[in-house]
C-alpha cells in the first residue's frame, strides 16, 4: 500500500499513484467510505484508449452507482482482476489491493496534493 | 337502507376525528385543510360549490347495478384475432386464491424483503420460467407489455452495443402496436428505425424477391400441404438440418444458405425479430441475429412463450434479449390489460436489464432469502442516468402467468401447445379442403389467408355469428386459435370461406405440422422441482397460501408508506374485474363489441378532469412512469407543433421523485436541477437563476404537488407563473394527489399536465408491485398531443367544453365537446389496462365529490396527529403553512442515529417485530422514515403504530444508555423469527419475550416473519435471479 501523502488525487474522489510512465488509479478511501459496501466493479479493457475527465467505468454499491473517471490520457496497461471478481477490496483496502486500472500516458495533467484533497474533503 | 360507503372507506368516524383535532388545535377538519392548504389555490377561488360535474354518491349496491348496465353493454366474442391477446383459461384455484384474494393484491412493491418472502418466490417462479422458455440466463420481474418491452429492448441495445449507429432494425412481420410505440418513443430519441422484411431477406435475399421472399416461395409450391411447411424458414442460416431441407424444397432457400441478407442493412445498433411472426409465420432468424452481432449490434426478439415449448429459443438462436408477454398464461385479455410483460437478457446483459429483478441472498442467520437486487441502477437512485424510467411493473399478473406454470408444469404446457397447433393445423386443412388461400406456411397457431376483395365481407360474416378474426387489409384475414378454440369454432370460420358443408367430411389425419423441424425444441425447461409438484388443486391452494401467509398486506394491518397512499381497495370495487364482459375482450375488438367499456371510459375521463380542473384526460399509461412520460410527450409535441424545436430543457426540483428525471430522458429532454430550500421547498432565488440561464430553450418544469417533501408549498403559484412567463410548459406530478382532492385542482393553480396514479389515490389496488394506471390529464392546448392509438374503437376523448380546442360535436349525454388525441401510443392497447378502470369508476361513483374531499380531510387529519404524537420522539423534518404537513410527514431518524447508532433500517425492522410493514425509508431524505396512514386506516390502528414507534425509540434510548450493547439489541438483530428465538440457547442480552412480544397484544395475532434481516449486498454480489434448488432451504 502507498502513504497516502504521497499520491496525488482528482476532484473526482480518485488517487493516482504515479511510476514512470504509468499511473495507477484507484477511488479514495473517502469515497469508498461514502459509497458503501461495494458490489460490483466494471473495468475498461486493457489495450483501450481513455480520454482524460471521461467515465470509463463503473463502481456499484448498496447505495448507488459510482462512474470510474480516467485521471490521464492514455492507454490502459493492466486492469485489477481481483478487485472485479471480489468487489469488497474496494471498501476493505481502496489504496492497495483495491486498486483499479494502470493507465500508460505521455503527459500529466494537473493533479491534485494529498494537502488539497484533504481540504476538498474537510479533513 | 345500509350505511354510505363514504363511511365504509374512511377509517375515523367523526367520534374518532374530533378527538384527533382536539390534539391538533383545530374544530374541524376543514379547519385544519383550510390551514395547511395555500388559500391562494384552494378550489373555491376558482369555482363555486356545486359546480362539480361528479354524480352524487351511489351506495356499494346501485353502482354494482350500474356496472351490470355497462358491462352488459359489452359483447363477448370468441376472440380469434391473435396479435399478442389471446383467450386463457384462468385456472379457478389461481383466480380464487391469487387474483381474487387480497393477501396477494393488496400487498406493496417488495422493497420490505422481510416481509415479503411469498411474492418474491412467486416473481422468481416467474423469471424462471422466463429464463427457461427464452434460453436467456436472466429474466426481470415483469415489464409493462409487450410493446413496451420492445421498446426497453430497443433502449437496452442502444445502451449496450458498440456501434455509433442511430439505426435499429425492426422486423416488419412485427406487430402493428409495437411498431407503432416503436415510432414514438425512437421519434423522440434520435433513433432511426429501418424496418426490413427479415423473414423475406433471410430466405430470398439472393433471388431477389426481397420483401415478399418468404411468403412467395410457398405459394409456388402450391397444395399448401408438405412443400410449403418448411421453406420459410429453412435457411435461416447456420444450421445444418436447415439448409438440406431447403435445398430439397427449391424456391430461393439454396440460394440463401449461408447469405442472411444482414450485410444489405448497413450499420445498425440492433435488430428487432417478431417470433414468430405477426402473420403467424414461423422462420428460424439465427442468420439474421448472427450477422447483427457480426457487425456489433444485439438483436431482441420478441418470442411467444407457449409457441416457446415447441420451437427453438431466441437463446438457442443467439439472441442477446427476449421480451414478450405472459398474456396467454391464465391471465384474461382485459381488453389489453393489466398483464405481465416480459424481458430476458444473456449473460452480460444482466445489470442493463431495466425495471425490477429478483434474487437470491442470505438472511442473518445464513438462510437463504430473496430480494429485489440491483436496485440501486433504477430511477429513484439513478435518476436522470437510470436504465429506463419503469418503476411499477405489473406483479400480480406475473405472479399468475408463473403459477399459471406452476401448476401446469412443462409437460402441462407442452400438451397445451401441441393442442393449440393441432387446433391451427386442423383450421389449415379445413380452410384448404373450402378452396381457401392460405398463405402462411409455417406457423405455430395464427394463418392468414388472401380473399382478394372480400376480407372485410367475411371478417364480418364471422362476426355476426360470434367470432372476431383479424381484418389485416381488404384482401387478407388473421386467424388466430388459442387453449379454448374448440372443432366448432373452426365449423363456424370455415364455413364463412365456403367451407360450411364441407366441414365434417375434413380429412384431419391430413394434418401437417407447421412448424419446420430444424426448430423443434429439444432442449427442457421448467425442470425445478416447483415446477412439478403442485398438480393436485389440493397441492396447488396450499402452496399458494403458504406463499401468501409468508407476506404482509393490507389485509393484516396499516402499510404506511409514504407516497405510495396504501388506502382500501374496497371488496364492492374489485367485484367487476372478474366479470367476464370486462375481462374476455380483445383491445382491438370492433366497437360495437364495447360499447359499455367506452361508456366507462368516457365517464372517467369526465370525473377525472372535473377533479384536477384539467380539459382532457387519457387513460392508456398503464403505469405512473409512462403518465410522465406521455405527459412530457405532449409538451415536447406541443412546442414541436409551435416551431420551437430548442425548447428541451427540463427543469426538476432536486426534492423530485428519480422517475421524473428518467421520464424527461426517454422524452428527449436534457435535465436541469432546481435546488430546493433547508425547508425542503423549491428555492425561489435558483428556480429564477435556471429559467433565465436556459429561458429561451424551456420545455417544462416537473414539480410534485404537495411536494415529496410532504408539504404544500405555499410558492406554486410563484412557481407556475414564472416558468410560464418564460415559455414554459409545468407538469406537475399527480403522485401525491391524495392530499389535494376536493381542496385544489392542478388546473387551477397553473398545471398544464399531470398523470395521477389510480393505482394511489383511486384505489386500484398496488398487486404487490402492479398494475397500475397512470392517466394524463391535460388543458386543451396539450390535448391534441396526449397519447392516441392507430387501433384505438374511438379516437375522440371527452373535452370540457370550455376548452379552446373544443370541436363541439358532443355525444349523446356527454358534458362538453371531444378532442382527437393524436400523439403517437405509449402502451400497447388503445385503453391501456382498462379491465382495473372499473376500480377507479366504483370509487369516484360511490364517493361523490363530497366523499372525496371528506378522504383528503381524513387523510391530511391522520398524518397530522402522527406527526403531532410522535414530534416528542422524532423531528419532522419538513412542514409547511401553520406547521402542518400534508398527507405525510417524514420523521428524521438522523439525529437518534447520531446518538445511539440505531439506524433507519434497525427501526424498519423492528417495526416488523412489533407487527407493521415500515414506512417509507430514506426517501425522499437519506436517514429518515416517510409515514402516510391514509384515510383508511382507523384510530385504533394508528394508535397502535404511534406506540410502536415510541416503544421504538424507548428502546434506543436503552441502547444509547448503555443498557444493550450496540450490537446485540432487539433494534440489530430486528426482525425477529420464531427460529430464532426457539432454536438453540438464548445468548442476547434482552429476553425473548422483548424479541418477539414486545406488547402483549401481540401474543395472539402476531404476524412471523419468515427470514431475519437480509444481506443486500452479498446478494448483489453473487448475483442469483432464478429459482435455488430446494436443498439450499435445507
Amino acid at each position: 500500500m502507498a502513504e497516502q501523502s504521497e499520491l496525488q488525487y482528482t476532484a473526482e474522489h480518485e488517487w493516482v499513484q504515479v511510476d514512470g510512465n504509468t499511473a495507477t488509479v484507484g477511488i479514495t478511501a473517502y469515497a469508498a467510505d461514502k459509497l458503501g459496501d461495494v458490489v460490483f466493479v466494471e473495468l475498461p479493457a486493457v489495450g483501450s484508449d481513455v480520454a482524460g475527465g471521461t467515465v470509463v467505468g463503473e463502481i456499484e454499491s448498496t447505495k448507488s452507482v459510482g462512474e470510474l473517471f480516467a485521471p490521464i490520457t492514455g492507454t490502459v496497461a493492466e486492469t485489477n482482476d481481483a478487485v472485479v471478481d471480489s468487489p469488497e477490496l474496494v471498501n476493505s483496502d481502496p489504496f492497495g489491493d483495491g486498486w483499479l486500472i494502470k493507465v500508460s500516458f505521455s503527459e500529466l495533467p494537473p493533479l491534485l496534493s494529498y494537502a488539497e484533497y484533504s481540504a476538498l474533503i474537510g479533513e | 337502507m345500509s350505511q354510505p360507503f363514504t363511511q365504509r372507506h374512511i377509517g375515523t368516524d367523526a367520534d374518532a376525528q374530533s378527538r384527533m383535532l382536539a390534539i391538533l388545535g383545530y374544530d374541524s377538519v376543514d379547519a385544519l385543510v383550510n390551514a395547511a392548504v395555500p388559500e391562494s389555490i384552494q378550489v373555491d377561488q376558482f369555482r363555486t360549490i356545486g359546480d362539480s360535474t361528479l354524480p352524487p354518491a351511489a351506495t356499494e349496491r346501485e353502482a354494482i347495478a350500474e356496472l351490470r348496465e355497462l358491462a352488459g353493454r359489452n359483447t363477448v366474442k370468441r376472440s380469434m384475432i391473435g396479435l399478442g391477446y389471446y383467450d386463457t383459461v384462468t385456472p379457478a384455484v389461481i383466480k380464487r386464491n391469487v387474483f381474487e384474494n387480497p393477501s396477494w393484491y393488496t400487498a406493496y412493491t417488495p422493497y420490505q424483503p422481510e416481509i415479503s418472502q411469498g411474492r418474491l418466490e412467486a416473481l422468481i417462479n416467474f423469471q424462471t420460467m422466463i429464463a427457461d422458455l427464452t434460453g436467456l440466463s436472466t429474466a426481470n420481474a415483469s415489464m409493462l407489455d409487450e410493446s413496451t418491452a420492445v421498446v426497453e429492448g430497443m433502449l437496452l441495445t442502444r445502451r449496450a452495443s458498440k456501434s455509433t449507429s442511430t439505426r435499429f432494425i425492426v422486423d416488419a412481420d412485427a406487430l402493428p402496436q409495437t411498431k407503432a410505440l416503436l415510432a414514438n418513443r425512437a421519434g423522440a430519441l434520435g433513433i432511426d428505425l429501418v424496418e426490413v422484411d427479415l423473414g423475406g431477406v433471410s430466405t430470398g435475399s439472393t433471388t431477389g424477391g426481397g420483401s415478399t421472399g418468404g411468403v412467395s416461395t410457398g405459394s409456388t409450391t402450391g397444395g399448401g400441404s408438405t412443400g410449403g411447411v418448411s421453406t420459410g424458414s429453412t435457411t435461416g442460416g447456420g444450421s445444418t438440418g436447415g439448409v438440406s431441407t431447403g435445398s430439397t424444397t427449391g424456391g430461393g432457400s439454396t440460394t440463401g444458405g449461408g447469405s442472411t441478407g444482414g450485410a444489405d442493412l448497413g450499420e445498425y445498433f440492433g435488430v428487432f425479430v417478431q417470433y414468430p411472426g405477426a402473420s403467424g409465420r414461423v422462420w428460424n432468424p439465427a442468420g439474421v441475429i448472427a450477422a447483427a452481432q457480426a457487425q456489433g449490434a444485439l438483436a431482441v426478439v420478441a418470442a411467444d412463450l407457449l409457441a416457446l415449448t415447441l420451437i427453438s429459443s431466441p437463446g438457442e438462436l443467439g439472441a442477446d434479449v427476449a421480451v414478450g408477454t405472459s398474456q396467454r398464461f391464465g391471465v384474461p385479455m382485459g381488453f389489453g390489460g393489466p398483464h405481465a410483460g416480459y424481458m430476458a437478457v444473456r449473460k452480460g446483459l444482466e445489470r442493463q436489464l431495466p425495471g425490477r429483478l429478483v434474487g437470491v441472498s442470505v438472511d442473518a442467520a445464513g438462510h437463504p432469502a430473496y430480494r429485489l437486487s440491483l436496485q440501486v441502477r433504477e430511477q429513484h437512485i439513478r435518476r436522470d442516468k437510470a436504465t429506463s424510467n419503469i418503476c411499477t411493473a405489473q406483479v400480480l399478473l406475473a405472479v399468475m402467468a408463473g403459477m399459471y406454470a406452476v401448476y401446469h408444469g412443462p409437460d402441462g404446457l407442452r400438451k397445451i401447445a401441441a393442442q393449440v397447433h393441432e387446433r391451427a393445423g386442423q383450421l389449415v386443412v379445413a380452410l384448404l379442403a373450402a378452396g381457401a388461400d392460405v398463405r402462411t406456411e409455417t406457423f405455430f397457431d395464427t394463418v392468414r389467408v388472401s380473399v382478394p376483395g372480400r376480407a372485410a365481407e367475411i371478417v364480418g360474416a364471422v362476426a355476426d355469428s360470434g367470432i372476431n378474426l383479424h381484418l389485416v387489409d381488404s384482401d387478407t384475414i388473421g386467424i388466430a386459435v388459442d387453449e379454448t378454440t374448440t372443432l366448432a369454432d373452426l365449423a363456424l370460420v370455415v364455413g364463412a370461406f365456403g367451407g360450411r358443408d364441407a366441414f365434417g367430411l375434413v380429412d384431419f389425419s391430413m394434418v401437417e405440422a407447421g412448424l419446420p423441424p430444424e426448430l423443434h425444441r429439444t432442449s427442457e425447461f421448467l425442470t425445478h422441482p416447483v415446477f412439478n409438484t403442485h398438480r393436485s388443486e389440493t397441492s396447488m391452494m396450499r402452496y399458494l397460501k403458504r406463499l401468501a401467509d409468508y407476506d404482509y398486506a393490507l389485509d393484516r394491518g396499516m402499510i404506511p408508506l409514504g407516497s405510495c397512499t396504501m388506502k382500501l381497495n374496497a371488496a364492492t370495487e374489485m367485484e367487476a374485474v372478474s366479470w367476464p364482459e370486462f375481462g374476455g375482450l380483445h383491445p382491438f375488438a370492433p366497437r360495437a363489441d364495447v360499447e359499455g367499456y367506452l361508456e366507462l371510459i368516457r365517464q372517467l375521463e369526465t370525473w377525472l378532469t372535473d377533479v384536477t380542473g384539467y380539459d382532457s384526460v387519457s387513460l392508456q399509461p398503464n403505469a405512473g412512469s409512462q403518465g410522465e412520460l406521455a405527459g412530457l410527450l405532449a409538451i415536447r409535441g406541443f412546442h414541436l407543433s409551435n416551431g420551437d424545436t430548442q425548447r428541451t430543457v427540463c427543469l426538476i426540483p432536486s426534492s423530485a421523485h428519480g422517475t421524473n428525471a428518467a421520464s424527461a430522458v426517454l422524452a428527449g429532454m436534457k435535465v436541469v436541477v432546481v435546488a430546493c430550500d433547508e425547508l425542503g421547498n423549491v428555492d425561489l432565488d435558483d428556480l429564477r437563476a435556471k429559467i433565465a440561464l436556459h429561458a429561451g430553450n424551456l420545455a417544462a418544469l416537473m414539480i410534485t404537488y404537495p411536494s415529496t417533501h410532504g408539504v404544500y408549498e405555499h410558492e406554486v403559484g410563484t412557481i407556475c407563473r414564472a416558468v410560464h412567463e418564460a415559455g414554459g410548459q409545468v407538469y406537475v406530478d399527480g403522485a401525491n394527489l391524495n392530499a389535494l382532492l376536493g381542496f385544489a385542482r392542478y388546473g387551477d393553480f397553473g398545471g398544464d399536465v399531470s398523470h395521477l396514479n389510480l393505482h394511489k389515490t383511486f384505489c386500484i389496488p398496488h398487486g404487490g408491485g402492479g398494475p397500475g394506471v397512470g392517466p394524463v390529464g391535460a388543458k386543451a392546448h396539450l390535448a391534441p398531443f396526449l397519447p392516441g392509438h392507430p387501433m384505438a374503437q374511438r379516437a375522440e376523448h371527452y373535452l370540457l367544453a370550455s376548452g379552446d380546442a373544443a370541436t363541439g360535436d358532443t355525444e349523446a349525454g356527454a358534458v362538453g365537446g371531444t378532442v382527437v388525441h393524436a400523439g403517437g401510443p405509449v402502451s400497447a392497447a388503445p385503453y391501456g389496462s382498462p379491465s382495473i378502470l372499473p376500480i377507479s369508476w366504483a370509487y369516484v361513483r360511490m364517493m361523490g365529490a363530497e366523499g372525496l374531499h371528506e378522504a383528503t380531510g381524513a387523510a391530511v387529519l391522520a398524518a397530522n396527529y402522527v406527526a403531532k404524537r410522535l414530534e416528542a420522539h422524532y423531528p419532522v423534518l419538513y412542514s409547511g403553512d401553520n406547521g402542518l404537513v400534508a398527507h405525510e410527514c417524514i420523521l428524521d431518524l438522523r439525529p437518534l442515529t447520531e446518538a445511539t447508532g440505531v439506524s433507519v433500517d434497525d427501526v424498519a425492522k423492528r417495526l416488523v417485530d412489533y407487527g407493521f410493514h415500515a414506512p417509507t425509508m430514506s426517501f425522499p431524505v437519506s436517514g429518515t422514515l416517510m409515514i402516510e396512514p391514509t384515510e383508511s386506516e382507523d384510530l385504533a390502528e394508528i394508535d397502535r403504530f404511534v406506540e410502536a414507534m415510541i416503544a421504538i425509540k424507548a428502546e434506543a434510548d436503552a441502547v444509547a444508555a448503555g443498557r444493550w450493547p450496540a450490537d446485540d439489541n432487539p433494534l440489530h438483530n430486528a426482525p425477529h423469527t420464531a427460529q430464532s428465538v426457539i432454536e438453540g440457547e438464548w445468548t442476547h442480552a434482552y429476553d425473548r419475550e422483548t424479541a418477539v412480544y414486545p406488547v402483549r397484544s401481540l401474543i395472539r395475532g402476531k404476524y412471523w416473519p419468515p427470514v431475519r434481516r437480509i444481506d443486500n449486498a452479498y446478494g448483489d454480489r453473487n448475483l442469483v435471479c432464478a429459482c435455488p434448488p430446494p436443498e439450499a432451504f435445507e
